[in-house]
């Protein structure tokens, strides 16, 4: 009766993540539950302002990892969240369908494609495509963003599904996260954007107020920004 | 004593169900201000996305009536294995889920699908456009009209069928003349439903229709886009299709009380 009870009494962590951060952050949490016996983790991964949404709606959680500073400066700023630190850093790219049949191969060839699919503005990976995408008419004309603009098919509401279509061919081109397109193995191909145009993505994580776990939630926050931690991040594309 | 307790477990079932029901609806109105709302119904989301609901679902519509009368009809008057096997395909959509709906027409229609690489090869690509957005709103409201008007057909007295094809009548005629207006309450409350589920519909539409304002983001799925952003405008979003769906109930218990008096 005890070793039953003492076998169901472990402790669960909740980490919200951005969908960018899947890969990494499972591989981060199978040696996590590895290091803390009898600590299980469990995450919840949507779009960065997605999981805002619910942190703000009464969502209980201990980690909260955004891909964007904005989602948890506004996290902090309502007393939900405590001091957030940069953890990881992650480049926009283009991608194409693998043997790029629009044949895109730069940023400037982007008008090539028949059909783009992009993020919402209002998601982060939207937020920084726009601003490459202003940076670039600034550079190539205003006549290269109408082009774009008049290409674009659909705003996607997370980067996965806007790396899904370009998997699919059902779109020429897109622009997601490095780590997104290293995901996907083989069936996209990569293009990377010239850096004075691009921008960089910055991921801050913080442990929540009030979090059930504190004490877990410190301690995964420190393995995330420990040199182990930044290990598994590089190997899945992060800098 | 018995019978108060079966009473009181009514009216227990009958509460609980109803607030239930009630609230999540309420709320929507009573957490909103009215400066909420009028900012909210300014949106520059709202308006675009009642233009394109509207002309989707009207578009959705008229196909389903158009193909579902005449598959009804059909079905109606057929028995056997073949008119059994044909009904179930037409109620398929019904139990599958939108999502699947949404990447099944992808693979079907897309441009490495099935048919699509065939109408790639001769210029349309149907994804991520507006008439995607009709095809997806057809595919899961046709099984709602075509199960009313089935039934209501099947209710058409077999004499008076007789009677006009003695008259003369052609078989065309007779649909139109006689077996439409006979069988018109079911038809109307059957369109009601099907329009309803296609002025609803999310998960088919995202994924096989995308999301671009204007062009393929309808009522829902601009609720859904502004829930990233802006609850209040999602919620004024949400308070116009409350408004939109309930006048609707409205028209349709009207409908079905008129065509149980007639």
């Amino acid at each position: 009766m005890g070793a039953c009870c003492a076998l169901l009494a472990v402790a669960q962590l909740t980490v919200f993540a951005a969908s960018s951060l899947r890969d990494a952050f499972q591989d981060l949490g199978r040696s996590f539950e590895q290091q803390h016996p009898g600590t299980s983790i469990s995450f919840n991964f949507a779009g960065s302002q997605e999981l805002r949404t619910q942190v703000e709606h009464g969502a209980r959680a201990d980690v909260f990892a955004s891909a964007d500073p904005r989602t948890l400066r506004a996290l902090a700023g309502a007393g939900l969240a405590l001091e957030a630190q940069v953890f990881a850093r992650n480049e926009p790219v283009i991608v194409v369908p693998a043997g790029n049949p629009a044949g895109i191969h730069s940023l400037a060839d982007l008008p090539r494609a028949r059909r783009l699919v992009v993020g919402a503005p209002e998601v982060p990976i939207g937020e920084y495509t726009v601003r490459i995408l202003e940076a670039a008419s600034r550079r190539y004309g205003p006549a290269f963003g109408a082009a774009v603009e008049s290409r674009v098919a659909s705003r996607e509401l997370n980067v996965r599904q806007v790396l899904a279509k370009v998997a699919l061919g059902e779109a020429d081109a897109a622009i997601v996260y490095r780590t997104d397109a290293l995901a996907s193995r083989g069936a996209v191909e990569v293009i990377s954007i010239p850096p004075e145009l691009n921008v960089v993505a910055e991921y801050p994580i913080a442990v929540l107020r009030g979090a059930p776990q504190a004490g877990l939630a410190r301690a995964f926050v420190e393995l995330v920004l420990s040199s182990a931690g930044q290990a598994v991040l590089a190997r899945h594309g992060f800098q | 004593m018995r019978s108060r307790a079966w009473d009181a477990a009514q009216l227990a079932a009958i509460g609980l169900l109803v607030s239930f029901l009630l609230l999540p609806v309420a709320s929507l109105g009573l957490t909103l201000s009215w400066d909420e709302l009028v900012t909210g119904l300014r949106h520059p989301l709202l308006l675009p996305a009642v233009r394109l609901s509207l002309t989707t679902s009207a578009s959705s519509l008229t196909l389903v009536v158009v193909l579902g009368s005449l598959v009804a009809w059909w079905i109606a008057r057929h028995a056997g294995r073949v008119s059994r096997l044909i009904e179930s395909v037409t109620q398929l959509p019904a139990v599958i889920p939108p999502a699947v709906a949404g990447v099944g027409l992808l693979l079907a229609f897309g441009r490495r699908g099935l048919f699509g690489a065939f109408l790639e090869r001769h210029g349309i690509a149907i994804p991520f456009t507006t008439p995607a957005v009709v095809l997806a709103e057809t595919f899961v409201s046709a099984p709602f009209f075509i199960q009313a008007a089935i039934a209501a057909f099947r209710r058409v007295d077999e004499n008076l069928i007789a009677v006009a094809r003695t008259l003369g009548a052609s078989p065309f005629r007779t649909f139109l003349r006689v077996a439409v207006p006979l069988s018109a309450p079911g038809l109307v409350a059957g369109a009601a439903m099907s329009w309803a589920r296609s002025l609803g519909e999310f998960g088919a539409t995202l994924l096989f229709a995308g999301n671009l304002t204007g062009r393929t983001q309808t009522l829902p799925l601009a609720v859904y886009t502004a829930m990233e952003s802006d609850l209040r405008a999602a919620r004024a979003l949400a308070l116009v299709m409350v408004a939109a769906s309930f006048g609707l109930l409205l028209v349709l218990r009207r409908m079905s009380s008129e065509g149980r008096d007639a």
